[in-house]
C-alpha cells in the first residue's frame, strides 16, 4: 500500500513538460507559498491550439504530478477542448489523489485556466493597439 | 534503507525483541489471577516497575504503565487540572510547540473552563525558566512544559523549570517521550512531578508507555473498568510489552553516554553537511538539541516532495510541511520559532540513531542536496526568489 497510485509517482518522479516557454503567450500562476503549492503554466498557443506548455510547481507530490498529467492533456488540443478541462479529468488520468489532495489538480485546472485568460488578455491588447 | 526517523519511532532492541518473545509464549498468564501462572505474569510486571522506577530516579509505587506518551499525557494533565480545580485553581501554563497529546488536552480543558498561558519557545526553540515564573498566578495549577521538542530536538531547561515550579508550589508535567533514553533524566534531581514516556522511542514496543507521579501527587483514572495499576488504569496489563520496554530503558540508559556522544558527532556532521546547502537554516537551537535531531528549512521547495525523493534514495525522514500533516498549515512547532508559512512548508527532520554509519551520513548529505536542487530547478518561487522578485528569508 502506498501514499499514491503508481500514475502520480510515474508524473511526480518523471514529470513531464517542466520548465519555462521563454515566448509564452499565456502564462497562469495560481496558488500562494503560504499553503505550500504554486504553480506556474506556459501555453503557447498558434491557430487555435496549444503547440507547447511548459510548468513549473511548488508543492507536494500530487501537485507535481497533477500539474505534468495536465500538461500531457492539454499538449496539442484546440482551446475549446482545453477550456473544458476539468480537475476531475487530471485526478482521474493519475488514477485518483487521495482526498485531501484533490485540491492539487484543482490548482492544475486553476494554472491553465488562468493561463488561457492571460492569452485571451493579451490578445485583446494586441487588437486594441 | 538509511532509517533517519528515531523520533517517529525506533526499531526494537534484540533484547526487547527476545524479552517481548519470551514472555509471550512463555509469561501470558493475568496478573490479576491468583493462581501461580498469573502471579508469574504479575512478577513481571513488578520487576519491570522497579526496574523503570529504578532508572529514573522514581519509586516502583509512582510508577503506572499506559498504552504510550499520548495516554500519560491525557491522564498527568487531566489529573493536576482536577486536583486544581477541586482547589479553586484553573491556571494552566505550557508552551507554544508541546506536542498535540498536550495542547489537544489543554484546549479541551479550556472549554470546561481553564485558562492556559502558552509561553514563547524563542527562535531557538527554548523556553526561559524566568518566563515560567513570570507567568505563574496564584491560581495556577499546573505547569506542563516538554524535556526535548519532538520536531526540532530542542532540550528545555527542564530541571530550572521545575525548582521554579517547587518554589511556587505548582505542579510540574513533562512530556519526556522524546528525552528518555536519549538524555540524562532524574525526576528528584529534576524536580518533576508528572512525566510521560514512551517505550518505541527507545528501541521499546509500541503500545506500552509509563507515566511517573510523584508520591502524594494524586492521579484519577482515563479508563474506568478494573483494579489494575492501583486502580488508576483499567486494563489487562501488556505485561511482554511492558518487560521489554523496561528492557529497552535498561540498555538505553546503560549505553546513553557512549552513544550520545557518537550520534552527537554524526549529528554535527549532518548539520555542517546541510548548512552548505544556499538559503537553508537549522530549526532550533546548535547545541542545546538532543543527540540524534537535526531540521532544516530549505527555501524555495516544499517538504513533502523532498521527502518522497528521499525515499527513492532509501532514506526515511519527516517533514513539517502541511502536506505531511494534512492540513494546510505547517508544523505548529516551526511557526512557534517564528518560521514563517513560506519557508515551514521546506522543511526536513533526520532523526538519526546509534546504528547510523559516518558513509551514511555523508550519502544523505549528499542525497539532500541534489535533491533540493533538482527540486528548486523548476520551482516558481524558487526562480522569483533569484530573478529578486521575492526577497530571501533565509
Amino acid at each position: 500500500m502506498a501514499l499514491y497510485s503508481e500514475k502520480v509517482m510515474d508524473h511526480f518522479r518523471n514529470p513531464r513538460n517542466v520548465g519555462v516557454i521563454e515566448d509564452a503567450n499565456g502564462i497562469g500562476e495560481v496558488g500562494n507559498a503560504k499553503c505550500g503549492d504554486i504553480m506556474k503554466m506556459y501555453l503557447k498557443i498558434e491557430d487555435g491550439i496549444v503547440q507547447d506548455v511548459k510548468f513549473e510547481t511548488f508543492g507536494c507530490g500530487s501537485a507535481i504530478a497533477s500539474s505534468s498529467m495536465a500538461t500531457e492533456l492539454i499538449k496539442g488540443k484546440p482551446l475549446s477542448e482545453v477550456k473544458t478541462l476539468t480537475n476531475k479529468a487530471v485526478a482521474e488520468a493519475l488514477d485518483g489523489l487521495p482526498d485531501y489532495k484533490m485540491h492539487c489538480s484543482v490548482l492544475a485546472e486553476e494554472a491553465i485556466q488562468s493561463a488561457l485568460e492571460d492569452y485571451q488578455r493579451r490578445l485583446q491588447e494586441d487588437a486594441k493597439a | 534503507m538509511i532509517y533517519a526517523d528515531n523520533a517517529a519511532t525506533t526499531r526494537m532492541s534484540e533484547a526487547a525483541v527476545r524479552r517481548m518473545t519470551s514472555l509471550i509464549q512463555e509469561g501470558w498468564g493475568n496478573p490479576s489471577s491468583l493462581y501461580r501462572h498469573g502471579q508469574i505474569a504479575k512478577e513481571y510486571l513488578e520487576q519491570a516497575r522497579e526496574e523503570i522506577a529504578g532508572l529514573i530516579g522514581a519509586q516502583p509505587r509512582e510508577i503506572i504503565f499506559t498504552s504510550g506518551g499520548s495516554e500519560a499525557d491525557n491522564q498527568a494533565i487531566r489529573s493536576a487540572a482536577l486536583l486544581g480545580k477541586k482547589k479553586g485553581k484553573q491556571h494552566i501554563i505550557s508552551s507554544a510547540f508541546e506536542h498535540h497529546a498536550v495542547l489537544h488536552t489543554l484546549k479541551a480543558l479550556e472549554k470546561e473552563g481553564f485558562e492556559v498561558t502558552l509561553l514563547d519557545v524563542h527562535e531557538n526553540g527554548i523556553v526561559d525558566p524566568s518566563e515560567v515564573e513570570a507567568a505563574i498566578r496564584e491560581d495556577t495549577c499546573l505547569v506542563t512544559i516538554m524535556a526535548a521538542n519532538n520536531e526540532i530536538g530542542t532540550i528545555q531547561p527542564f530541571r530550572e523549570i521545575g525548582a521554579v515550579c517547587r518554589q511556587k508550589n505548582v505542579l510540574y508535567h513533562v512530556d519526556a517521550v522524546q528525552a528518555v533514553g536519549h538524555i540524562p533524566l532524574n525526576v528528584i534531581e529534576d524536580n518533576i512531578d508528572l512525566l510521560s514516556a514512551s517505550a518505541h522511542k527507545f528501541h521499546g514496543p509500541k503500545g506500552v508507555g509509563f507515566l511517573y507521579a510523584k508520591k502524594g501527587v494524586r492521579l484519577f483514572n482515563l479508563i474506568e473498568g478494573g483494579a489494575q495499576e492501583r486502580g488508576l488504569r483499567a486494563g489487562t496489563e501488556n505485561v511482554a510489552g511492558i518487560a521489554a520496554m523496561a528492557e529497552a530503558l535498561k540498555e538505553s540508559m546503560a549505553g546513553m553516554q557512549e552513544n550520545a556522544k557518537y550520534i552527537t558527532k554524526m549529528r554535527d556532521r549532518l548539520i555542517r553537511g546541510l548548512s552548505e546547502i544556499p538559503h537553508a537554516a537549522l530549526n532550533g537551537d546548535a547545541q542545546r538539541r538532543l543527540p540524534g535531531n537535526v531540521n532544516f528549512c530549505f527555501e524555495g521547495i516544499e517538504g513533502e516532495s523532498l521527502l518522497l525523493l528521499l525515499d527513492d534514495k532509501g532514506i526515511c525522514a519527516s517533514s513539517g510541511s502541511a502536506c505531511t500533516s494534512g492540513s494546510l498549515d505547517p508544523s505548529h512547532v516551526l511557526l512557534a520559532i517564528g518560521r514563517i508559512h513560506d519557508v515551514a512548508h521546506g522543511s526536513l527532520r533526520l532523526s538519526i540513531g546509534e546504528d547510523i554509519t559516518e558513509e551514511e551520513v555523508d550519502y544523505i548529505i549528499q542525497a539532500v542536496k541534489e535533491t533540493v536542487e533538482y527540486l528548486r530547478g523548476f520551482s516558481p518561487v524558487w526562480r522569483d526568489l533569484m530573478s529578486g522578485k521575492k526577497e530571501f528569508i533565509l
